[in-house]
C-alpha cells in the first residue's frame, strides 16, 4: 500500500462517516421505539448503529498523531468477556425481573464513563510531567476543559452506578428502604462538598494528584444515599432518572474525545430520559421533587395503625369464585405485581380462554404504573400471548367498570386503593386509579392482608361488595381454572 | 466563559438541538412502550463504550490496563444486555395482532 499524504486522513474521514450513520441510527430508533409496529425494528436499527461504531473506533481510529489504537488483544478480549456475560444475563433473565436487569445494566454504563475519567486523568498525569501543578500552572484553558469534564462525567458516572446498583438491589429484595435522621441535609451537604471539591481542584486552589479519587469516592457514596432512603415504588422513576444521568455522563466523554456520536447518543438518552422520568411521574401524580424526597412509608406519614379503615374482611373459595366468573356477564381482570412475582401470566391467560368459552367477555385493566414499571404488565402479558385489544389503558377502562359483574385485582393494592381519591391525608392521595368499586362484585387475589408498596392500608378489601381470595397467584387461578373445567 | 463557549461552538449547538430532539421523539409514545423504551434508551447510552475503546487503545501503564478492560467490559455489558432485554421485552408485543 502506498501512503499518500492524505491517506492518513482518509481513514479518520471515513470513521466520521460511520459516526454520522451511526448517530442517524440511534436517533431513528429511538423514534422507531415509540410505537407498537416499529419498535423491534428500531431497536435492531440502533443496535446496528452501535455494532459499526465500535467496530469502525477499533480499526479506524487516529490520534492527532496518525497512531491507531493499541491493546487491541484486551480490547476483543474485553468485548467478548462483556458480550459473554451481558448475552447470559439478558436472555437468562425472568420477565419479572426486567426492570433490575435494566438498571444493572445501566449502572454498568456509568462505571464505565467514570472510568473512563479516571484513566484519562492518569493519561494526562502521566504526559504533562509536573502532575496537576503543571497543568494548573501552564493555565492552558483547553487543558482546564478537560479536567472539568472528567470531574463532571467522573461525578455523574458514579452516582449513576452505585444509584443503579442499590436500585437493583432494592428491586431485588435485598437491600431495605433505610433513611437515615438528617438524611436529606447530609444528601445536599455531600452533593455541595462534590461540586466545592470539584471547583477547588480544577481552580487550582487546592493542588493534589488524589483529589480526583477522593471526589469519586465521595459519589459513589452519595448515589448510595441518593437511592436508600426512596420507597421501591418508586425505583422506576429512580431508575429512569439515573438512566438519563448516565447519557449525561457519555455526553461528557463525547467532549472528552471530540466524539459526536457519543455526544449525540449521550444527549438523546439523557434529554429523553428526562422527560420519560417526568412522564412517569406524572402518571402517578407527583412531582420528581415529591418522588425524590418525600419518601413512602418510611416518614410515618400514613396511619397505618391508627386509624386505618376498619371492619370485617369477607374471604371466598376458588370454587365459589369461579361460579361466580362463570355466570357473569362482563369480567375485568386487574394485574399487578403480584401476578408478576407469581409468574401466573400463562394461567390468568387460560382462564381468560376458559372464561370466553363460556361467553364470558374478559378484558385486563392496566394502570401506567401496575407492577414495577409502566408496561411491565403489557409486557408480561403479551409473553402469554394475551390478546392486545384485551389490555385497555385505565382511562379507557374506568367508564366500563359500572357495568362490570366481576372485577379480579391479581395481586394489585395501591392502584386499586380508593383511599387516593377519597382520603387527603393519604400518600396517594390524588394518584389517578381504577375504579373497581364501581363493579357490581370484586374477588381480590391477595397473598395477605399486608399493606402494598406504599406501605397504606387499602379500604377496597373490607368493603362489602369485595370477598378476598387468599394465596399465592398462580395457584389460585390455576384452582380456578381447575374448578371452571370440572364445571362442564 | 465566552472563549469556552466560541472554542466549543459545535458542541454547544449540537448539544441544544439534540436536547430538543430527545424530548420531541418521546413525548407521544404510550406508556404500554415506557420500560422497551427507557430499555432501548439505556442501550443507545452504551455509546460511552467508544470511549472506553479509545482510552484502552492508548494506555501504557498496567493500572491504566487494568482500569481499561474493566471499562471495555462494563462497557459491552451495558450495550450488549440492553439491545438483548429490549429485543426480547419487545419480542413479545409482536407474537399476535
Amino acid at each position: 500500500m502506498v501512503y499518500g499524504p492524505w491517506s492518513k486522513l482518509r481513514i479518520m474521514n471515513l470513521l466520521y462517516v460511520i459516526y454520522l450513520v451511526s448517530s442517524f441510527t440511534f436517533i431513528l430508533g429511538l423514534k422507531m421505539l415509540g410505537s407498537p409496529k416499529s419498535a423491534r425494528k428500531g431497536n435492531l436499527i440502533a443496535a446496528f448503529g452501535m455494532t459499526i461504531a465500535i467496530f469502525g473506533t477499533i480499526f479506524l481510529y487516529e490520534d492527532e498523531g496518525g497512531n491507531h489504537l493499541h491493546n487491541l488483544e484486551f480490547i476483543f478480549g474485553g468485548l467478548l468477556l462483556g458480550t459473554g456475560i451481558g448475552w447470559l444475563m439478558a436472555k437468562r433473565v425472568q420477565m419479572t425481573a426486567m426492570p433490575q436487569m435494566v438498571s444493572f445494566f445501566n449502572g454498568m454504563g456509568g462505571a464505565c464513563a467514570a472510568l473512563i475519567s479516571v484513566i484519562e486523568y492518569r493519561h494526562l498525569m502521566h504526559h504533562t510531567g509536573g502532575g496537576l501543578s503543571g497543568i494548573l500552572a501552564s493555565a492552558d484553558s483547553a487543558m482546564l476543559t478537560r479536567l472539568s469534564i472528567m470531574y463532571a462525567g467522573l461525578i455523574i458516572g458514579a452516582i449513576s452506578f452505585s444509584g443503579s446498583i442499590i436500585a437493583y438491589g432494592k428491586l431485588e429484595g435485598k437491600i431495605k428502604d433505610k433513611m437515615l435522621p438528617g438524611q436529606q441535609f447530609i444528601n445536599i451537604g455531600l452533593f455541595l462538598a462534590l461540586v466545592v471539591l470539584a471547583f477547588l481542584s480544577v481552580s487550582g486552589i487546592i493542588e493534589s494528584d488524589m483529589l480526583l479519587y477522593g471526589v469519586g469516592v465521595l459519589a459513589l457514596l452519595y448515589g448510595v444515599l441518593f437511592v436508600m432512603p426512596i420507597g421501591g415504588a418508586d425505583m422506576p422513576v429512580v431508575i429512569s432518572l439515573l438512566n438519563s444521568f448516565t447519557g449525561v455522563a457519555a455526553a461528557f466523554g463525547g467532549f472528552l474525545y471530540d466524539n459526536k456520536v457519543m455526544l449525540i447518543g449521550g444527549i438523546l438518552v439523557g434529554s429523553a430520559g428526562t422527560l420519560l422520568t417526568i412522564v412517569m411521574c406524572r402518571a402517578m401524580n407527583r412531582s420528581l421533587i415529591n418522588v425524590l424526597i418525600g419518601n413512602f412509608g418510611g416518614g410515618g406519614a400514613s396511619s397505618a395503625s391508627g386509624e386505618g379503615p376498619q371492619g370485617t374482611v369477607k374471604s371466598i373459595n376458588s370454587s365459589d369464585a369461579a361460579i361466580l366468573l362463570k355466570y357473569a356477564k362482563k369480567v375485568v381482570i386487574v394485574p399487578g405485581y403480584g401476578l408478576a412475582v407469581a409468574q401466573a401470566q400463562h394461567v390468568v391467560h387460560e382462564l381468560e380462554e376458559l372464561l370466553e368459552a363460556e361467553g364470558v367477555e374478559v378484558k385486563y385493566a392496566i394502570h401506567p404504573v401496575a407492577g414495577r414499571m409502566p408496561g411491565h404488565m403489557n409486557v408480561l402479558l403479551a409473553e402469554s400471548n394475551v390478546d392486545y385489544d384485551k389490555l385497555v389503558e385505565m382511562e379507557d377502562i374506568n367508564p366500563e367498570f359500572s357495568t362490570t359483574d366481576v372485577v379480579v385485582v391479581i395481586g394489585a393494592n395501591d392502584v386499586v386503593n380508593p383511599a387516593a381519591k377519597t382520603d387527603p391525608t393519604s400518600p396517594i392521595y390524588g394518584m389517578p386509579i381504577l375504579e373497581v368499586e364501581d363493579a357490581r362484585q370484586t374477588i381480590v387475589m391477595k397473598r395477605s392482608m399486608n399493606a402494598g408498596y406504599a406501605g397504606i392500608e387499602n379500604e377496597l378489601f373490607y368493603r362489602d361488595k369485595t370477598s378476598m381470595l387468599f394465596g399465592d397467584a398462580k395457584k389460585m387461578l390455576t384452582s380456578l381454572v381447575s374448578e371452571l373445567k370440572a364445571m362442564d | 466563559m465566552i472563549e469556552f463557549i466560541a472554542s466549543n461552538q459545535d458542541f454547544i449547538y449540537l448539544l441544544i438541538l439534540m436536547i430538543f430532539v430527545g424530548i420531541e421523539l418521546i413525548s407521544h409514545v404510550p406508556s404500554v412502550l415506557h420500560t422497551p423504551l427507557m430499555s432501548g434508551a439505556n442501550a443507545i447510552h452504551g455509546v460511552v463504550i467508544i470511549g472506553s475503546i479509545i482510552v484502552m487503545g492508548q494506555a501504557e501503564e498496567t493500572i491504566s490496563l487494568v482500569l481499561g478492560f474493566i471499562a471495555v467490559v462494563l462497557g459491552t455489558l451495558n450495550v450488549v444486555g440492553g439491545f438483548v432485554v429490549t429485543d426480547r421485552m419487545l419480542e413479545m408485543f409482536k407474537k399476535r395482532k
